[in-house]
């Protein structure tokens, strides 16, 4: 344990390399959105350790069943993706909310800005969420998204993806990422999953198929942990 | 044991339904009276504006308390109805608006105050990562040239892009610039 001086908080570990950077060229929407002045270092004071008790009192019972939130069953192959959200010290991130949403299985999201002339399900939004349980477990019930068209390049395709979005306990713990199915053979030929540069950190953003997740009959089962960032050090009790 | 995180990936363009299906911009009442309109417009390096991010912000409540149980100051107020957490897209003219309160002073590094200040959030398409800025208040000039944060930063014209601005109106603009020689200072938090 570091130890801290009085008015010293137990910040969060610093992001590693794990991440992308904002400007990777490759992506081209990042060449006029990525900030090119370098960043300021921002301490870790009571307003990045505190964040968002957000999402509680909004889950709805079928929230985080995708497959049963209309009249009828969207078409696809049925899937469950489940997972545990952890903290960098292996710690289960409990009672924390996440956001899910992706394309149905013919590769179109639900959204006015999506052109591509795939067909729209009427028993598809595409929209979960849940909150974690006190092992930090979360499951969803849902179809595996098609690939589908961008117009980043040509001939750009997006490898099947769903997009996660997670709170865990404080503001600098916020990330908004992107879990990916295996062995997809777009991997190589898309600039948003090469952006992470480090190849065993961008296997960290692809699930893994699993047999006991998988329920006879019914629905082939996805395992996708995800982890947090960790803390820097317990905060002391007079850490004010 | 020790776990290396989890990359973070762009939220792309089509997040509306999911993240956006209630109106999360209004942290208290229009009528409430101490509300703070907080304005502004999201341009690109180009000078275009950016018409497809969700901005997010996290602030104190008026008494400078975070909503939060690591904020364990009992001595100061919490109030049920202020979570302190708003969410907002940019619309189609690349502009967002919040209805908020002023937050109070909350205690920073070596338990220096830090001068009132809203965190940002802002997703978007092209944006790998979320990148974090602050918002501090045109009013507090005093406590604002004290901020441990805003003093950390020498360049006088990139740690104005901090301070919001006064309209006639009686509410606050803060433009962003995501990237240009107006950039708004993004922090590495």
């Amino acid at each position: 344990m570091v130890q801290q001086q009085k008015g010293e908080i137990g910040g969060y570990r610093r992001d590693t390399e794990s991440h992308p950077p904002y400007l990777y060229p490759d992506y081209k929407s990042t060449r006029l959105r990525a900030p090119e002045k370098p960043l300021v270092i921002s301490p870790h004071t009571l307003s990045e350790v505190t964040g968002p008790v957000y999402g509680h009192g909004l889950i709805g019972e079928l929230d985080n069943d995708l497959t049963r939130q209309h009249e009828g069953e969207p078409l696809g192959e049925r899937i469950i993706v489940t997972g545990r959200v952890l903290d960098g010290d292996g710690r289960p991130v409990r009672n924390s909310l996440i956001e899910v949403w992706q394309a149905n299985a013919a590769g179109r999201y639900v959204h006015q800005g999506d052109r591509h002339p795939a067909p729209l399900d009427p028993n598809f939004t595409g929209a979960g969420r849940c909150l974690t349980d006190d092992e930090g477990r979360y499951r969803f019930v849902t179809v595996k998204p098609g690939a589908y068209p961008w117009k980043n390049h040509d001939n750009a395709w997006r490898p099947a993806h769903i997009h996660f979005s997670l709170f865990g306990p404080a503001f600098a713990t916020r990330l908004v990422t992107q879990m990916y199915f295996p062995s997809d053979p777009l991997f190589d030929h898309d600039p948003i999953f090469q952006s992470v540069r480090d190849p065993k950190a961008r296997q960290r953003l692809v699930s893994s198929f699993d047999l006991e997740t998988t329920e006879p009959g019914w629905a082939l089962g996805y395992r996708f942990d995800i982890v947090l960032r960790g803390r820097d050090a317990t905060p002391m009790e007079n850490h004010r | 044991m020790k776990l290396e995180p989890t990359p973070s990936q762009t939220v792309g363009p089509f997040f509306h339904n999911a993240l956006l299906d209630e109106d999360q911009s209004k942290l208290v009442a229009s009528d409430h009276p101490s509300v703070t309109r907080i304005e502004g417009t999201m341009r690109d390096g180009a000078g275009e504006i950016v018409p497809d991010a969700m901005l997010e912000i996290w602030q104190a409540n008026a008494a400078g308390r975070y909503a939060h149980p690591e904020d364990d100051r009992e001595d100061l107020p919490l109030e049920d109805d202020f979570s302190g957490f708003g969410r907002c897209p940019t619309d189609a003219e690349g502009r967002y608006e919040f209805v908020t309160i002023k937050p109070g002073v909350v205690p920073g590094p070596e338990g220096r105050p830090q001068a009132p200040h809203i965190l940002v959030s802002i997703f978007a398409r092209g944006l790998l990562k979320q990148l974090v800025t602050r918002i501090y208040f045109p009013d507090e000039e005093a406590a604002n040239a004290a901020d441990p944060l805003l003093s950390s930063i020498e360049d006088p014209a990139l740690r104005s892009t901090l301070v919001a601005s006064a309209t006639g109106d009686g509410s606050l603009r803060f433009d962003l610039h995501l990237q240009g020689e107006d950039q708004t200072a993004f922090f590495d938090v």
